[in-house]
């Protein structure tokens, strides 16, 4: 296995991770991993070094971009009821951060996941973006704001930070 | 040295957490923290709110990667269908002869493409299947339909004629901004082609070729209408009724 594909491997739980945060769904998650991977491999003989991590990422960055483009006329489905609402604990926390993070606009949730969960730097995420860095901390300033006010709207009993 | 007195900004507390913020303010913002409670919440809430995600989201790292996106298996098959849920293969199109191949905008709304050509082979698989009500006025009322379809759409429909292909009839559908039309065609064999039209955003696209299960589709726009001719997977004969069809579009647009 050539030193690229090692690379390519080793990001692949990664990038199952952003992408299942993404966009919830565990199959669309993987598709999306699984194109960006394909995409990748037929570039293997155009990358021409250079940071693979940041690029896996763009790509599968834009490939979502473009499938929500296009699913964006359909109905989003929603569940009708919260089974489980009195769950309490880790579990409850992390439903409202997903369901937090599902009323995000596409390009805020990108920047809040890419900073806050894959640990990625401003500059970085300005490169995946294709925007200056201006830009990315305003959109993560604002997916913060509305995590937080989300979260908080959620439980407001549990939330109140002292 | 920073002066500890200059005020924090919003920008510098997330930089502070996200330790993008120069060493040397660093105190300063600790400083201003410990002086300015509100922001001192908002602080811990985004650190709250790393630790949820990551307990969230981490233990998909530990999950076993599914064989499918084992690379080896990638190597030697890559996934043809981009996105299940959007099974359209995309294929840039060039139709021989003198199909329209009309570049202009063409790659920039491929999306658009998708789910409208999925609307239409939705529309061709649920209606060529009908026996006994394959449309709603049948092709013997031809200039009904045609009327019909031209004032409920907002632009002149018309149903071409097709060597060979007898005029089923058509029907009205929704699509994607507005009301489509849908005409059906059969040939002595019964093979069935549906001519699916509706208004597109894009002025005109060059010709694409879709395919999902036993269905083909040729996609393009020409003066901001799109059409779908769709039909079987034979695409030497899906091209000639699509070209039918362009050919006789041009002559009635003018």
């Amino acid at each position: 296995m050539t030193a690229f594909r090692q690379s390519v491997e080793a990001m692949i739980p990664a990038l199952r991770r952003y992408a299942r945060a993404l966009v919830r769904d565990t199959d669309i998650a993987d598709d999306l991993v699984q194109d960006t991977l394909v995409r990748a491999l037929r570039s293997e003989r155009l990358f021409l070094g250079g940071d693979v991590r940041s690029w896996l990422y763009t790509i599968l960055t834009n490939l979502n971009k473009n499938r929500r483009r296009s699913l964006a006329r359909r109905p989003a489905f929603m569940p009708l009821l919260d089974n489980n609402a009195d769950a309490s604990g880790t579990e409850a926390e992390g439903r409202d951060i997903e369901r937090a993070l599902s009323t995000l606009v596409e390009e805020q949730r990108s920047v809040l996941l890419l900073v806050m969960l894959e640990g990625m730097s401003y500059r970085e995420v300005a490169d995946i973006q294709g925007v200056p860095i201006g830009t990315v901390m305003s959109r993560l300033a604002r997916a913060r704001a509305h995590v937080r006010a989300s979260i908080e709207g959620q439980r407001p009993t549990l939330r109140r930070v002292k | 040295m920073t002066d500890p007195n200059i005020p924090v900004t919003e920008d510098e507390l997330h930089a502070y957490v996200d330790n993008e913020l120069p060493a040397e303010r660093r105190g300063d913002v600790e400083a201003w923290l410990a002086a300015h409670p509100d922001d001192a919440a908002r602080v811990q809430s985004w650190r709250a709110m790393a630790e949820t995600l990551h307990a969230r989201y981490d233990a998909v790292l530990d999950e076993a990667v599914p064989k499918r996106l084992e690379l080896e298996r990638l190597v030697r098959q890559p996934r043809r269908w981009v996105y299940g849920a959007v099974a359209a293969t995309l294929m840039a199109f060039i139709a021989g002869g003198g199909v329209g191949w009309i570049a202009r905008g063409a790659a920039a709304t491929p999306s658009a493409f998708q789910s409208f050509t999925l609307d239409a082979l939705d529309a061709h698989r649920l209606y060529v299947v009908e026996v006994r009500h394959p449309v709603e006025v049948p092709g013997s009322e031809r200039d009904h339909l045609q009327q019909w379809l031209t004032k409920r759409c907002g632009w002149d429909v018309r149903a071409p004629d097709l060597t060979g292909l007898k005029l089923v009839g058509g029907r009205l559908l929704p699509g994607p901004s507005g009301p489509a039309s849908f005409l059906m065609y059969e040939s002595t064999s019964g093979e069935r082609f549906t001519v699916y039209t509706a208004k597109a955003k894009t002025e005109a696209t060059q010709m694409r070729y879709a395919v999902q299960g036993s269905d083909g589709a040729l996609f393009w726009a020409d003066r901001g209408v799109a059409y779908v001719v769709s039909g079987g997977t034979d695409r030497t004969r899906l091209t000639q009724v699509a070209q039918s069809v362009y050919d006789q579009m041009e002559k009635n647009g003018g």
